[in-house]
């Protein structure tokens, strides 16, 4: 048994800790956070190389054997997501030193930071459904923190709202985890999952699969449950809503699709139906969003609600070729969306506004930023050969296979509404005539705040050309996910 | 006693519900408290009651309590403690920010943005 696994929860939590004895020494807090997120990526690296070689590793810690101690489990699908994860957040506490001001450096904001990192990694890594509650807490706790953090009066405003919602999920996720043990007696997620295959699945299973899924759909806002998120996501600042938009929301589609393919598959034809209809309709509403507004940071809020939606139609299909698509898609979106919000985040500091209409001319002013923009713009449409491209080519592959053709049609046309939306910004900040009162900001600031934006851009496109390298792994991660029998052997050990 | 237990938790869930429709802030916070502590309660009788020896296996009891959900539970009440803490720091602070307290007031509207 090695330990592992547990770094990339450790590092970032024991490194927090250390970083809250001397919040005010600005310099050494960002250079020790930038160190501890490279460690982290490292590490986190080697944990992939460790599972493609040697399969999942699991850690029951303090050696209690299985199902009566808690285990961590870091299969190929978690240690993807962790590494996804590392990347993102090295680049925004990058993009942070020049963005986010001194005051709120000087107030924990790289410890909340790296706690957020803490919970979102362990969520990912826990084999315990109540650890995996516990980490969420961390995470939400973190993110209350880092939401209000600068005590703006907007921020102030949202944050309740914020808070109010997750509270209340929180305690919805304590009475079903309650609910679930009634049933099966046992928290132990490989454990769970067996005994459900025991008792074969009876109707009130497929309750407690309608609850975590409402649980998790208040995370992964996924469609009647997503109000929350527009105008939480909005108040913080832009380095902030890149983490939030990037990573928050896939903890809840991790979670939906951990639940769903290793709990719940005795009897899809209601949870999985519904689920697929849910997504259908949370693209639905989310093109509505993004098509509706004029405001460049909702027109990108809107786009993480269609690709939770198209990420969980994948996984609801529950075939191989889909559920690859959904993998892949899923760690396109957390890359992706990183780098569309940091690049927005120039564009605003640039132009100084959100708002569309009051900008215009950048190409010919800012050209780097423009051109990183189209690509990236055109890698969440899904342009060939970038990465959306290939992660929606499964999907759609995927749902024709499995006979659902006119949901596809759906997928394939949210497309055109994706590329509406994200092209409206390009049309209206990037061409035409600058409006003439307004001088466009070029100064040292504009390249610092460049440079991470432009980089993650590139590793997204290099995530799409090079898919060729990285499908060995995501294919291991679905054959684990469709496979449960894997996932209960590597954690209760052959039984 | 599950049968009581099912009507505390519910008449809990009731008035948490009642407290958080409410306009004040304060209430809404008071509401959750009470949320999480219905929640917590199920979660111990869902662990299902009866046994009344600790679980202690070695001298040879048989009718044991289930320890697990008082474990879960006392996990599940510092979480909830420490954000209810936070959630009325956060109020406070709001309430000295906005100069409100009414959640009608702190309806955000795009153009203040």
């Amino acid at each position: 048994m090695i330990n592992f696994l547990l770094f990339p929860i450790i590092v970032p939590f024991f490194v927090a800790m250390v970083l809250l004895f001397f919040p005010s020494k600005v310099k050494a807090q960002r250079t020790i956070t930038m160190l501890a997120l490279v460690i982290n990526l490292v590490i986190s690296l080697r944990l992939i190389h460790l599972v493609h070689t040697k399969g999942i590793q699991v850690v029951t810690l303090g050696s209690w054997d299985a199902p009566f101690g808690i285990s961590m489990v870091s299969d190929m699908f978690s240690a993807l997501l962790v590494t996804s994860t590392s990347i993102i957040a090295l680049f925004v506490v990058w993009t942070s030193m020049f963005s986010v001001g001194i005051e709120r450096e000087k107030h924990f904001y790289y410890p909340g930071i790296l706690f957020l990192l803490t919970g979102v990694n362990g969520a990912f890594t826990t084999g315990d459904i109540f650890n995996m509650f516990v980490f969420f807490e961390v995470l939400l706790m973190a993110s209350y923190l880092l939401i209000v953090l600068g005590g703006e009066k907007k921020q102030l405003r949202e944050s309740i709202k914020y808070i109010l919602v997750n509270v209340t999920s929180s305690a919805l996720f304590v009475i079903t985890v309650g609910y679930l043990y009634a049933v099966v007696g046992t928290l132990n997620m490989a454990d769970i999952s067996q005994k459900i295959a025991q008792v074969n699945q009876p109707g009130i299973l497929t309750v407690i699969a309608v609850l975590f899924l409402v649980v998790f759909g208040f995370k992964s806002a996924i469609f009647p449950l997503f109000f929350w998120l527009p105008k939480s996501y909005a108040a913080p600042p832009i380095p902030v809503l890149a983490l939030f938009g990037a990573l928050l929301t896939k903890v809840g589609v991790y979670a939906i699709i951990r639940t769903y393919t290793l709990f719940f598959i005795h009897d899809t034809a209601f949870t999985h139906e519904l689920l697929m209809i849910l997504s259908i309709i949370t693209i639905v509403f989310g093109l509505i969003g993004a098509l509706a507004y004029f405001d460049v940071k909702q027109i990108i809020i809107y786009n993480i609600i269609i690709a939770v939606g198209v990420i969980l139609f994948g996984a609801s299909i529950m075939n191989e070729t889909a559920m690859e698509g959904a993998i892949f898609y899923l760690l396109h979106d957390i890359l992706l969306k990183g780098a569309l919000f940091l690049l927005i985040g120039v564009l605003i500091h640039v132009t100084g506004t959100t708002n569309l209409r009051k900008m215009g001319g950048v190409l010919s002013t800012h050209p780097v930023l423009a051109w990183s923009y189209l690509i990236a713009a055109f890698g969440l449409v899904g342009i060939p050969p970038l990465s959306g491209f290939i992660g929606k080519l499964l999907i759609v592959k995927g749902a024709i296979e499995g006979d659902e053709l006119i949901l596809s049609l759906v997928i394939l046309l949210s497309s055109l509404g994706v590329l509406l939306s994200v092209i409206r910004i390009f049309i209206h900040a990037f061409w035409g005539e600058a409006p003439q009162e307004v001088m466009y900001k070029k100064d040292a600031h504009y390249r610092a705040l460049l440079v991470p934006a432009v980089i993650i851009t590139a590793i997204t496109v290099f995530y799409g050309v090079g898919a060729e390298v990285l499908m060995p792994y995501v294919t291991q991660a679905t054959s684990t996910l469709m496979n449960p029998l894997e996932y209960i052997q590597a954690v209760l050990g052959g039984a | 006693m599950e049968i009581l237990m099912s009507f505390v938790i519910g008449f809990l869930f009731m008035a948490a519900v009642y407290l958080m429709l409410s306009r004040s802030l304060l209430r809404i916070i008071i509401g959750t408290a009470v949320l999480s502590h219905g929640a917590h309660l199920l979660l111990l009788t869902m662990g299902g009651f009866g046994g009344d020896a600790p679980p202690v296996l070695q001298h040879g009891e048989t009718s044991y309590v289930d320890p697990l959900p008082q474990a879960l539970i006392l996990t599940a009440i510092v979480i909830s403690f420490g954000v209810t803490a936070f959630f009325l720091v956060l109020a406070y602070r709001s309430y000295q920010e906005l100069e409100t307290d009414n959640m009608n007031l702190l309806r955000g509207i795009d153009e203040d943005d």
